[in-house]
């Protein structure tokens, strides 16, 4: 087949209209928190006294941490999917999270004495934290590949493992209001455990999968 | 000409998207003619024949229009989508190479026209249920318009169209997976 008769025949499928990407990009957010909320609400839910806890700051600072992740990996996953696109803006924009929980480790570790610092560290809900943030996230994980399979990422690993921070940071942000471990120092331990995990799938999952 | 293509080519995206099939054609065909520049200044040791990288890479320009913003740059997505497919092809030959980022060499790309030889797309259109390949090479190959196959095929215009559309996104991903 030439090139010429290549184009009469994309030419004659020009009619065929699909979504606009970014606009894809709001609905699959969309579906996969409802996905997550539903995988929550029915297992672990919320913690009795979330109403109370909502009055400290430590409580607080989980959803900063989780919703800053999860922000900057939406943006990031956007342009990543979309060939050309410049990710510089939305690369910088991923050391926010990190960087804020070390910012809260350091005052944690000012603030608490130091015979009570590995009894925060350890807290009693770590194997709760490692299953139940890959379990919320997996299918919101799903999703954001399928829709990096809809979209023309050039560096699919890549955006594979933004997927699964991204998955991560949401599926985190519900966690959190289960947790009753609200110490920077869990947070920084076992919910990087479990994001990480989320992510190496994520990598994982655009190697095999995302291809176009 | 880089501005000047920049904003002739977006125009015509853009018209494209809003349902001018001749805008379509008329970018298709322009496209065609820089990607075959880039892809044979790309291109200095053998294996891999220029013209497969440029069916390539219009097939993936085709089905995934949609990512394209319409307030974006057209270029840079064109040529991010054609570096892309001339790393696929090297790398399903079994071959690593650098392809350079550099933007600059990119608008030095000349509109160069096309070569004849056997194709990897015969191959893929080959391996399409018969159904969709009787309607892709009917339009191509054969230049029918989707009337004309519809009549000559015996079945509805919808169903044509649907067939087609279905064949290509078919042949794009067979390309995708090798």
């Amino acid at each position: 087949m030439r090139t010429e008769d290549l184009i009469k025949a994309l030419d004659a499928d020009a009619r065929d209209k699909a979504m606009p990407l970014g606009k894809a990009w709001w609905l699959a957010v969309g579906v996969a928190v409802v996905i997550a909320a539903a995988v929550f609400f029915t297992t672990i839910g919320p913690r009795p006294d979330i109403m109370p806890a909502m009055h400290t700051m430590r409580f607080m600072s989980k959803f900063l941490f989780t919703l800053v992740l999860a922000v900057s990996a939406f943006a990031l996953i956007r342009v990543l999917s979309m060939p050309g696109a410049s990710t510089r803006r939305a690369m910088a924009w991923m050391i926010a999270a990190p960087l804020l929980v070390v910012l809260a480790v350091i005052l944690e570790l000012f603030v608490v004495p130091e015979a009570d610092w590995g009894k925060r560290l350890v807290g009693t809900n770590m194997m709760i934290c490692m299953s139940f943030i890959p379990l919320i996230g997996i299918g919101p994980l799903a999703i954001f590949l399928g829709m990096l399979r809809y979209g023309a990422p050039t560096r699919p690993v890549l955006a594979g493992a933004v997927a699964g921070l991204l998955a991560g940071g949401l599926a985190a942000t519900f966690y959190a209001a289960h947790c009753f471990d609200d110490s920077p120092l869990f947070v920084a331990t076992w919910y990087t455990i479990a994001i990480a995990f989320l992510t190496l799938l994520g990598a994982i999952g655009g190697r095999l999968f995302v291809r176009w | 000409m880089t501005g000047k293509d920049e904003a002739e080519l977006s125009r015509l995206l853009r018209a494209a998207i809003a349902g001018d099939e001749r805008a379509y054609a008329d970018f298709l065909h322009r496209i065609a003619a820089l990607v075959r520049g880039f892809v044979r200044r790309k291109i200095v040791q053998g294996g891999v024949d220029p013209e497969d990288v440029v069916q390539e890479t219009l097939l993936a320009i085709h089905v995934k229009r949609h990512t394209w913003r319409p307030e974006a740059p057209v270029l840079p997505w064109i040529y991010a989508i054609a570096r892309f497919k001339l790393i696929d092809a090297f790398r399903r030959r079994g071959r690593r190479i650098e392809v350079e980022i550099d933007e600059i060499a990119d608008t030095f790309a000349e509109p160069e026209a096309e070569t004849v030889s056997e194709r990897d797309i015969n191959r893929a259109l080959d391996g399409l249920p018969p159904a969709q390949r009787s309607v892709v090479s009917s339009i191509s190959v054969d230049g029918q318009s989707i009337g004309e196959t519809a009549a000559k095929l015996g079945i509805s215009e919808t169903a044509v169209r649907v067939s087609l559309h279905r064949g290509l996104a078919a042949i794009a991903k067979r390309f995708g997976r090798q």
